[in-house]
């Protein structure tokens, strides 16, 4: 997936990693990460051998790109490991192996000046807005806090105006910089932390499930926000989500993932118009649509059972366990991402 | 014909040390045999409160139920003492919570919280129970019954625990059945094959659901009528295809435009409801939605709108000397 356009990506992940011990945050060391060159395929055979037991193969060996300006949407079911992908390209996790490749430089072997300048410019928005924020900082401090970080602020005042600024952006009230985030509703404690993210101005920013939290009616103009930021400040998003409703709408390009792969990448458009994963189709057949009508007309597919452990994925293709269509190529070889053209990449043996 | 379940101007509130919190403000409905209703709102909005007060687990104090009546098998459960209610409490009704990790107990095996309804209710022996247990296992779905009774809670993944959760909530062959957003912790595909046996114990049981979510998807699913609550009243009601096709509160419009759907045309915006929900703290002199709402007259702010029409929508320009407005077409 990483010929997609001639212009040069934003953001390009190349057979990304990351695994945890059972014990606890420590990486295991991957073997030679010389040889995970290409696609998604190669690469995660030739890891399997050197995973220890009690290992999380969380993401286990995944490429994508963003374009500058364009959203990709990342969605799964939980344990899927999106919110690792997230974390790692921002920097929170050390990948195993693999490269996170912004601008042109690889991030995961940045360093000090460097590192901290190139964070900079990757910003993340985080699902829960009661936990994410200092209940013992104010609204004005929690957003500051990043522009002392980067001394983006000459002097007190000039801080002072930014942050009544960033507040403004976000619908707050500037007046209220000197609140407590318990003195806000839940909407408007995940529009302080758009604004915190806001304050470096970003060009990536990676949000992770960020309307989950809040109510269905406030949802919308969360989501609508994030599209106007998009348009006034021309931002990068890589949103991860489990509403595949949500990222329909919000995305360009949508990543399907399963037990620590990218199984479909398709335009959002056919997302629901034309998915060719299996995996794809069970999940859009499982979410349901406001329509009694509709409802009544539609048939599911029901998957069986639940995701296998990501401790000890399944050989050959990581979903013929609940597939509906396997054959007996699927579980002994790993399926290779074919391009089907039009920005749409499949793993399945099946097509 | 009887209904099994009639909720007449029930009014729950809780205080507080900011004042009284008025939560559920006289509501009306019932539910009868078989039948699936589903109560939708945002959070606050005294769904779960209208639920709890059905099953008498309002916690008192700070909470009380200050008015109103609920008929269940014709007796007012409001009435009954706490010794009655724990006769009807895991028997004739039951509940199924959102989150199924806190509702079963992490030290006890799987059998024991399942055959306690039984041994307790049906004066079972504790064979009996194990060997209705299974039953219940096979009828929720969780494979290898036998062996999964031996085993605790943290060994079960959420899909399962909600299934052992309905299988309690079951085991007695409840009349109603009260499901507190019983999906919401869960992934889409394990929430549609929850959703699925919903269904067919319905169908198999008779039983009557109360659905409690704010997932408009998945009522359209599986509820015969829906009951949409704001600010702790029901403000519209009807049938599934009344209230998905054809609505009349703004508030209902606002809650179907502000959600994106799965077949919506990609050019589609969404119309969010601006504003917040209102402080339940205060008495309302108008309609509580009036500040949130585009539609809203002078006499919205003034006078608390009654019911109006058949499929009983609590908004003024149902009155027949109101302008007409329409939800427009193309956002349904």
């Amino acid at each position: 997936m990483s010929e997609q356009q001639n212009t040069t990506p934003l953001l390009k992940v190349d057979a990304l990693k990351k695994y945890f011990s059972q014990k606890g945050s420590a990486a295991v060391k991957a073997e030679d990460s010389s040889t995970m060159t290409a696609g998604l395929d190669e690469s995660s055979v030739g890891s399997r051998a050197g995973a220890g037991r009690g290992t999380v193969k969380a993401v286990d060996g995944i490429s994508f790109t963003i374009e500058s300006g364009k959203t990709l949407g990342l969605v799964g079911e939980s344990g899927c490991g999106k919110t690792t992908v997230g974390r790692t390209v921002i920097g929170l996790y050390r990948p195993t192996a693999g490269s996170v490749i912004y601008k042109g430089t690889d991030l995961t072997k940045a360093a000090g000046e460097l590192r901290l300048r190139n964070r900079r410019q990757m910003q993340m928005i985080f699902q829960d807005p009661y936990a994410s924020l200092n209940p013992r900082m104010t609204v004005g401090d929690i957003v500051g806090e990043p522009i002392d970080i980067h001394h983006l602020a000459g002097s007190k005042n000039e801080r002072t105006e930014k942050i009544r600024d960033l507040l403004d952006l976000v619908g707050l009230n500037p007046e209220h910089i000197n609140r407590y985030p318990h003195e806000f509703s839940g909407g408007q404690r995940q529009r302080i932390g758009i604004a915190r993210s806001l304050a470096v101005e970003p060009e990536l920013i990676v949000c992770d499930e960020p309307v989950s939290a809040v109510d269905v009616s406030i949802q919308a103009q969360i989501v609508n926000m994030l599209e106007r930021l998009q348009d006034e400040l021309g931002l990068t998003y890589m949103i991860i989500a489990h509403d595949l409703s949500m990222i329909k709408y919000i995305s360009d390009y949508v990543a399907v993932m399963y037990l620590g792969k990218i199984v479909e990448l398709v335009t959002s458009e056919n997302l629901y118009k034309n998915p060719q994963h299996p995996y794809t189709k069970a999940l859009l057949s499982a979410v349901p649509i406001a329509d009694p009508v509709v409802e009544r007309r539609r048939k599911r597919i029901l998957l069986e059972g639940d995701v296998p452990s990501p401790m000890a994925p399944p050989p050959g293709c990581r979903f013929h366990t609940r597939c509906d269509r396997a054959l007996p190529v699927c579980r002994e070889k790993e399926p290779p991402v074919t391009d089907l053209g039009g920005g749409q990449w499949v793993a399945c043996h099946n097509l | 014909m009887e209904h099994l379940l009639q909720v007449r101007d029930l009014e729950v509130q809780f205080s507080t040390y900011a004042g009284v919190v008025q939560a559920v403000r006289g509501i009306n409905f019932d539910v009868s045999s078989g039948e699936v209703v589903a109560l939708v709102g945002e959070s606050g909005c005294g769904k779960s409160v209208t639920a709890q007060s059905i099953m008498r687990l309002i916690p008192s104090p700070p909470g009380k139920i200050s008015g109103g009546s609920i008929m269940f098998n014709n007796e007012d459960i409001l009435k009954k003492t706490e010794r009655q209610m724990r006769k009807i409490r895991g028997n004739t009704i039951g509940m199924i919570f959102q989150d199924p990790m806190t509702f079963l107990n992490p030290v006890l095996t799987i059998a024991t919280q399942v055959t306690e309804n039984l041994v307790l209710h049906k004066g079972m022996s504790e064979s009996q129970a194990k060997k209705r247990a299974v039953n219940l296992f096979e009828l929720v779905g969780i494979p290898e019954p036998e062996a999964r009774l031996k085993q605790y809670p943290h060994q079960f993944s959420g899909g399962m625990r909600q299934r052992v959760m309905i299988a309690m909530a079951l085991a007695c062959e409840p009349k109603l059945l009260i499901a507190d957003e019983p999906t919401t912790a869960l992934d889409v595909t394990i929430q549609a094959q929850i959703m699925e046996l919903l269904k067919e114990i319905k169908q198999r049981l008779n039983t009557a659901i109360i659905l409690i979510t704010h997932d408009l998807g998945v009522v359209a699913g599986i509820a015969d009528r829906v009951l949409v609550m704001y600010a702790g009243q029901i403000v519209e009601s009807g049938t599934i295809d009344e209230i998905m096709k054809s609505p009349s509160h703004p508030y209902t419009w606002g809650l179907l435009k502000s959600i994106p759907r799965l077949d919506m045309d990609r050019s589609k915006k969404l119309t969010p409801i601006w504003g917040q929900p209102p402080d339940l703290l205060q008495q309302f002199t108008g309609c509580p939605f009036a500040p949130r709402c585009d539609y809203a007259m002078g006499i919205c702010t003034q006078k608390i709108p009654p019911d109006f029409g058949q499929t009983k929508v609590r908004c003024w320009l149902r009155h027949p000397q109101a302008p007409a407005v329409r939800l427009k077409r193309e956002v349904l």
